[in-house]
């Protein structure tokens, strides 16, 4: 045992040899980590901030005025001037001066003071579906509470749900975000690299010569996960501190959990990384697999960016088998909800068995050796 | 037409190979070979592309399993002891074994904590390897950097690191000019006259000429086995390639 143990020390020496050496790949997987949550961080966002508002009183007086002050106050909207004709607001739409318009009929004030139902109509822009429906969610609310001001005793009679964003209550999306690109980066670091590195050794003729010495299939394969696992490690660590100084990405849960969580994570990423390079025969081969194979439905299938519930049947029982899913799952709950083991041990469970079956399957493969 | 080997007293094979046999579906790569491999031997093992040597090696080091047959290397079965072979045995394939972004003293280092060398050792045995090889200047630069004849010597070096009982060369001179490997050949002489049993494949017939014994293989099966010298007497000619020339033609020995 201590001989197998000495045998694995100096393999993993040779591994962070390897990898000390690399210095481009190294700053490379060193500074991603930061790079890409700066750029969802600032790039990627989904949330809306910067209304531009066409506000069109067809006639207006007291009321239209006093409601134009209450837009140009809550500062979420520029105010825009376009005519109020239908075709000029298309028009302000097609030349993108505008992105949600409110029609006010004449008589507004009028109508006001008789108690008669206010005329009111909220265009949006939907070529972005997502962003125009929210935009107009922050028109209604801006109306309602335009509502609530004027007629307190009509709103006692009626329902009015009070609604409360909890966990993300200022709807950031970098909250959401930051958790996700967790999951993308481990992917990276694990699959990808693991996957390059055991194929440069395969195409290189070197892992025919480990093959041949006493060393076994295990230590080929522990000596090439132990390393990349700490750099998994180190990245996790940078996104969550970077997250918390530059975007102030709250962090509810347990270190620790998240910690086993990340882990856990990896090792399914290093052992489907393994598995890649066992059934692929170049370097460039394993890197496309790795790519196409792990990146993309971590990116597009786990709920990172495009919400499961909302994907078609096939699509979500697809999503089921992409570990990256279940990991964000851990790692939201963990930072956004403050979830521990109690809520989150069926994820725990799922990936612990696909670590299980693609090491073993991984380990399989290279024990046939090479034919 | 093929010779017996010399007889050889059983503690004194280093290969024993017994109807050996490797079929890939209908293909029979390697077909009921037998042979043996005297300690201390340099075997020469021949055979155009496709002969079934690549196969053949491949299952005496243990990456390949046999369909049929047995096969013995240092006094252990390769498909029952695999491990045992594993570490009485040294292997340098065609496309080396060196990391060229490791150092020289890096690579030695590797290979000797692979196959359990203490650190002692390993710093004893490196520096009188890299003596031998005058590579002292060279000890802390990169594999990459080093020319290839000095890099396939330092990788037979290697391969021989662990004091090996057997070591296998796969086409270990492509590429090298005749001087250097000349040079190569007399690290495989130095290595045979310690013990050590060198089971060598070539393309180059002038280096066939080396060995104490060859083989060559044709169709998966060995079609010739001796001395170069008692090859080329059967075939009533002054040169090797004539004998591989007309063994791979199939027109067969001189009566």
């Amino acid at each position: 045992m201590t001989q197998a143990l000495a045998a694995l020390r100096a393999f993993i020496v040779k591994e962070f040899q390897h990898i000390l050496r690399d210095r481009q790949t190294l700053v490379i997987l060193l500074a991603l980590p930061v790079a890409q949550l700066t750029l969802f961080g600032f790039a990627l966002r989904t949330d809306v901030r910067d209304i531009r508002l066409a506000y069109i009183a067809e006639a207006p007086d007291d009321a239209t005025a006093a409601l134009r002050t209450r837009f140009a106050r809550n500062g979420r909207f520029t105010l825009v001037d376009v005519a109020p004709t239908p075709g000029a607001i298309e028009a302000a739409f097609r030349a993108d001066r505008a992105d949600v318009a409110l029609v006010i009929a004449s008589g507004l004030a009028e109508r006001l003071r008789d108690g008669r139902d206010a005329e009111l109509q909220v265009i949006a822009d939907a070529s972005d579906p997502n962003t125009g429906a929210t935009m107009q969610t922050h028109v209604v609310a801006v109306l309602t509470g335009w509502q609530r001001d004027l007629l307190p005793q009509a709103a006692s009679g009626g329902i009015e749900p009070r609604i409360r964003m909890l966990f993300n209550p200022t709807l950031e999306s970098v909250n959401l975000f930051v958790p996700g690109l967790i999951a993308l980066i481990l992917t990276i670091v694990t699959a990808l690299m693991t996957a390059i590195s055991l194929s440069r050794e395969k195409e290189r003729g070197t892992l025919e010569v480990l093959l041949v010495s006493p060393l076994h299939p295990w230590q080929v394969i522990v000596g090439k996960v132990a390393p990349y696992l700490l750099l998994a490690f180190v990245n996790v660590v940078s996104v969550l501190v970077a997250a918390w100084l530059v975007f102030g990405v709250p962090f509810r849960g347990s270190l620790v959990t998240l910690m086993a969580g990340s882990t856990l994570y990896a090792l399914v990423g290093l052992a489907l990384g393994v598995l890649i390079a066992a059934i692929t025969s170049s370097q460039l081969t394993a890197m496309l697999a790795a790519l196409i194979g792990t990146m993309m439905p971590s990116t597009l299938l786990s709920g990172m960016i495009f919400p499961i519930a909302s994907m078609p049947a096939p699509l979500q029982l697809l999503s089921s088998i992409v570990p990256a899913r279940w990991f964000i799952d851990i790692s939201r709950g963990i930072m956004l909800k403050g979830a521990g083991w109690t809520e989150l041990w069926p994820q725990f469970a799922v990936l612990t068995a696909m670590f299980a079956a693609l090491m073993t399957l991984a380990i399989r493969r290279f024990s046939v050796r090479l034919d | 037409m093929s010779h017996v080997p010399a007889p050889t007293s059983p503690a004194r094979v280093a290969i024993r190979v017994d109807d050996l046999t490797r079929r890939f579906g209908d293909f029979t790569a390697v077909d009921a070979i037998r042979f043996e491999v005297a300690s201390g031997e340099v075997f020469g093992f021949l055979g155009a592309n496709g002969a079934g040597k690549t196969t053949a090696i491949r299952m005496l080091i243990g990456l390949l399993a046999p369909t049929d047959g047995r096969a013995q290397v240092a006094g252990f079965d390769v498909a029952t002891d695999a491990e045992q072979v594993r570490r009485r045995i040294g292997y340098m394939s065609q496309r080396f074994s060196l990391y060229e972004d490791l150092t020289v003293r890096e690579n030695i280092a590797l290979y000797g904590g692979i196959y359990g060398l203490s650190d002692a050792d390993i710093a004893a045995r490196g520096g009188t390897m890299i003596a031998e090889l005058r590579l002292e200047a060279h000890a802390d630069e990169l594999v990459r950097t080093l020319p290839l004849g000095w890099k396939q010597k330092l990788a037979f070096s290697v391969a021989l690191l662990h004091g090996p009982d057997v070591v296998f060369l796969d086409e270990p001179t492509g590429g090298v000019d005749p001087i250097t490997r000349r040079q190569f050949w007399e690290l495989i002489y130095a290595a045979a006259a310690r013990g050590t049993t060198v089971f060598v494949t070539t393309h180059y017939l002038d280096e066939a000429e080396y060995c104490d014994r060859v083989a060559i293989m044709v169709d998966g099966r060995i079609a010739a086995l001796g001395t170069p010298e008692e090859l080329k007497r059967d075939f009533a000619t002054d040169s090797l390639d004539e004998v591989f020339v007309r063994l791979a033609r199939g027109t067969g020995a001189v009566a």
